[in-house]
């Protein structure tokens, strides 16, 4: 294994994933908000800030499907190294990494009446990240949020099958912001 | 082990030989070494289980014999040269010193370190089980049966 994939985790582990997790938990409690993140050097193509988050919240018990465009030797073994967890197909991943073109969207587990928790968390590489386009209502927004989103009908459709559906990060360099099913876009 | 068959066949000797040892053997043969070798951690030490499985007399179904603390580290060499440290117990020392000597290993002070710290280790541990295997043998009792001469 070349040591390439084998650096860019956390340098300072309890502290530097303490600050990451506050992060990633702030950007979901307030969707919009956009978040800086660091401490992560993962492999290209992926992002500082898809980095942090898959260090942050995967683990050998967290299967991830990596999409087309990030489906490379060098981000396999990396994620390997630094999470453990198992990579597997769309259909039983509890996290996916890739860009928005490239994920299949259809194929990922929106929970079950029972178990709703048993959704996919899809990390979204984008080109860029910014507080315009489309408008966020919901639960930690206040009065309304705007965020870049690459498309809108799609989130509409996810908000309507609460408590089932998808929760989206989206990344870019060193910034995410978060998109969770509770939240209406409009 | 099969040299011939296996390339890393005396990497994974010396990495069990450091994960079987005591702790403070490692540390004091490490000490012995006299080496401070510049080195980046990749995985700082982390202590956690694993699940220990055997098979009994080898051959039979797989089973789970029991859970055990395993620390492991990594670091990575001036020079490039990456090391890996799985130990039993929780000393994080002991695995980051594991980590170190897989990675020297690799390099030019292969010969000093077998020598100064691999070598001591493999006669403690060999003396470990003689020592443990005598003490076995010294309660050795040979159950016997009359020949009753019923035949």
């Amino acid at each position: 294994m070349q040591s390439q994939v084998l650096e860019g985790g956390f340098v300072d582990l309890p502290v530097d994933a303490s600050y990451a997790f506050r992060a990633v938990m702030t950007a979901m409690a307030r969707p919009g908000d956009i978040a800086f993140v660091g401490g992560a050097q993962p492999p290209a193509p992926m992002s500082v800030s898809a980095g942090v988050v898959l260090l942050t919240l995967c683990d050998p018990e967290t299967p991830i499907h990596l999409a087309a465009s990030h489906d490379t030797p060098q981000v396999r073994d990396w994620i390997t190294f630094h999470t453990g967890a198992p990579l597997v197909a769309a259909g039983d991943a509890m996290f996916a990494l890739g860009s928005w073109q490239a994920l299949p969207l259809p194929d990922f587990s929106i929970g079950t009446a029972q178990y709703p928790d048993r959704s996919a968390t899809l990390i979204v590489e984008s080109a860029q990240l910014s507080n315009t386009g489309a408008t966020l209502r919901g639960p930690g927004i206040k009065d309304q949020a705007l965020l870049s989103l690459p498309e809108i009908r799609l989130f509409q459709t996810n908000a309507t099958l609460f408590p089932l559906g998808l929760d989206f990060f989206f990344t870019c360099g060193d910034r995410l912001a978060a998109l969770p099913r509770t939240t209406r876009v409009g | 082990m099969n040299v011939m068959s296996d390339p890393n066949a005396s990497r994974k000797g010396w990495l069990s030989l450091l994960a079987g040892s005591r702790a403070a053997d490692v540390a004091r043969c490490w000490a012995a070494l006299d080496m401070a070798p510049a080195y980046t951690t990749l995985r700082s030490p982390e202590i956690g289980g694993v699940m220990v499985r055997g098979r009994a007399g080898a051959i039979g179904a797989p089973f789970n014999l029991g859970e055990m603390t395993v620390t492991r580290a990594s670091i990575k060499l001036a020079d490039g040269t990456v090391g890996h440290g799985y130990v039993q117990g929780r000393s994080k020392d002991h695995a980051l010193q594991a980590a170190l000597v897989d990675a020297l290993m690799q390099t030019e002070a292969a010969d000093a370190v077998e020598t100064t710290l691999l070598t001591p280790l493999r006669d403690a541990i060999t003396a470990r089980k003689t020592d443990r295997a005598a003490k076995a043998a010294a309660t050795k009792v040979d159950f016997f049966t009359m020949v009753r001469g019923e035949d």
